[in-house]
């Protein structure tokens, strides 16, 4: 008895994983608010949290947190007149505004999740704001959860949720998709929000862990998402396609201690398999028909090392003339580094350390640490040991995990015991 | 909803940087929000050499000065209050504004609807 009590717990668990963004969004889109909304929906949760145990879960858990939570928002409303107010304001003025429901058709309940996305990523809130928000309501992270995620206190990332919410409300950010005039540009917000939950996943800003796989996997899951609910955006297809062919490779990316390894050292055997092998049917998507955006060209260099059996026998002139396109794209010095780092390997560190020295006064470049990294190890491989050790320090310096730290370390050791 | 649309201009050693856009740019883009429906009210402001700053300090002294703070890096050039049903719609006719264009910046500000009871 007790087993099958655990198991109808973890199905619940499963079902309101799965249907929190749903039924916010649902929520936000009948009633306009995000905090009427959230809080009606933990109400319908905590209801179901105390039925579903005795009386099974429903065969449609979805219509069933949906109804639970309008009809506390409906009592709520009825004892809140100055709330039930402003919402009716709100629904008056969004009548002006034109806008049509999503549909879904093989669910039980219309998606509106593609709205919230727009919403929670809209341009006019702050960048960091955006991916909180959109891990937040959409992935249904808790706010102690955002916290971890984002490696700030709750107290702080609590009072950045508020105010956050605070200027959709007040400013009235809308609920709805864009428009085809407006969509090609409100969507690289939204794919950059994903994104940079992704990053902070695989490549964590500080800490103790290098990577944080269960953010990079709540990445992935808004990003399928997003591909399946904008099947004709390539873009969404690129974004998908890049993380799942950057995250096939974290087994093999730490050793059994947490150490950092390389692509050049990772025991490409670790690879997964399966997820590159989606990730490249994506690619193709995301690379067919008109100029390519800077998501597929990243997913398709992914993909070229995610191909190559060794460093060696990398195509590194096609990754070269892909971050030649990815430059012509995003104009930014971090590509630049990157591309520098890939001529490395095609022409010889020469080649590659000339490059690293253009861009030695560009300020954005500034408290990045892989560009004294990348000189590091190109300075290396020259023989020229002395300032190798000094562009580590300067990495040193500027580096934000421990293992990376670590390496970096064990690096600078290497060229100064010799 | 209302929105007002303040146009910025950036202003080097005192003076205005030329924005670009002519009169006839704004006369356009008034009667656009007249026929669109949605202008409330707005002003252009004049230059500021007709500008003077008050101060009451605690005491209750006034202080009269010639001009804006000294520090002023921008300068407030006119503004439109405009209803719209939400703020894609006000930062829509925020970007369409002669205002928007060069150096110069629209600062797109809710108005803050507060009920007073008389």
């Amino acid at each position: 008895m007790p087993d099958e009590r655990a198991a109808v717990g973890s199905s619940v668990e499963a079902v309101f994983r799965e249907e929190r963004g749903r039924l916010l969004a649902s929520l936000v889109r009948r009633f306009g608010d995000l905090d009427l909304a959230e809080e009606v929906a933990s109400e319908a949760i905590e209801a179901a949290l105390t039925h579903w145990p005795t009386d099974g879960v429903p065969s449609r858990p979805g219509a069933w947190l949906l109804t639970t939570a309008r009809r506390r928002a409906v009592d709520r409303l009825r004892r809140d007149r100055v709330l039930a107010t402003r919402l009716a304001v709100l629904r008056a003025e969004a009548e002006r505004a034109d806008h049509a429901p999503p549909a879904d058709a093989d669910r039980d309940l219309p998606d509106d999740r593609l709205a919230l996305f727009f919403t929670c990523a809209h341009p006019a809130l702050a960048a960091p704001d955006r991916a909180a928000l959109t891990v937040r309501f959409l992935a249904g992270l808790t706010t102690a959860e955002v916290a971890r995620a984002f490696l700030v206190p709750p107290a702080t990332m609590a009072q950045r949720l508020v105010r956050a919410k605070r200027k959709i409300r007040d400013a009235r950010i809308p609920f709805r998709v864009p428009g085809d005039d407006e969509l090609p540009g409100r969507l690289p917000t939204v794919l950059q929000a994903v994104y940079s939950i992704f990053t902070e996943g695989y490549a964590a800003s500080s800490g103790p862990d290098l990577q944080r796989i269960d953010l990079a996997e709540e990445a992935i899951r808004l990003g399928r998402i997003l591909r399946r609910l904008l099947p004709a955006e390539r873009e969404a297809a690129g974004l998908l396609g890049l993380m799942l062919l950057v995250h096939a490779r974290r087994d093999a990316r730490t050793g059994p201690d947490g150490a950092m390894i390389l692509l050049d050292d990772q025991d490409r055997g670790r690879w997964d398999r399966q997820m590159i092998e989606e990730g490249r049917g994506l690619v193709v998507v995301a690379l067919t028909g008109r100029a390519p955006g800077p998501y597929a060209v990243q997913a398709a260099i992914a993909a070229l090392h995610d191909e190559a059996p060794d460093v060696a026998s990398t195509d590194w002139p096609q990754v070269v003339a892909l971050y030649d396109v990815l430059l012509g794209l995003v104009p930014s010095p971090v590509v630049a580094l990157n591309r520098a780092a890939a001529v490395a390997m095609r022409d010889g560190p020469e080649a590659g350390l000339a490059l690293l020295d253009e861009l030695a006064d560009d300020p954005r470049l500034r408290g990045h640490h892989p560009y004294p990294a990348a000189r590091a190890d190109l300075l290396r491989r020259l023989g020229r040991y002395d300032e190798a050790a000094a562009a580590y320090r300067s990495a040193l310096t500027l580096v934000g995990t421990e293992p990376e730290r670590a390496y970096l370390l064990s690096q600078l050791k290497a060229v100064t015991s010799g | 909803m209302k929105y007002m649309l303040l146009f910025m201009s950036p202003m080097v050693d005192g003076e205005v940087v030329d924005k670009g856009c002519s009169f006839e740019d704004w006369i356009r883009y008034d009667r656009e929000m007249k026929d669109a429906g949605v202008w409330v009210s707005g002003h252009p402001l004049q230059d500021l050499t007709t500008c003077t700053t008050v101060q009451v300090s605690a005491g209750g002294e006034r202080t009269i000065t010639d001009g804006p703070f000294a520090e002023t890096r921008e300068l407030l050039g006119g503004y439109d209050v405009i209803d719209v049903p939400d703020l894609d719609a006000a930062l829509e006719w925020a970007a369409r504004s002669p205002g928007a264009a060069g150096p110069g910046s629209v600062q797109v500000r809710p108005i803050a609807e507060i009920d007073v009871q008389v």
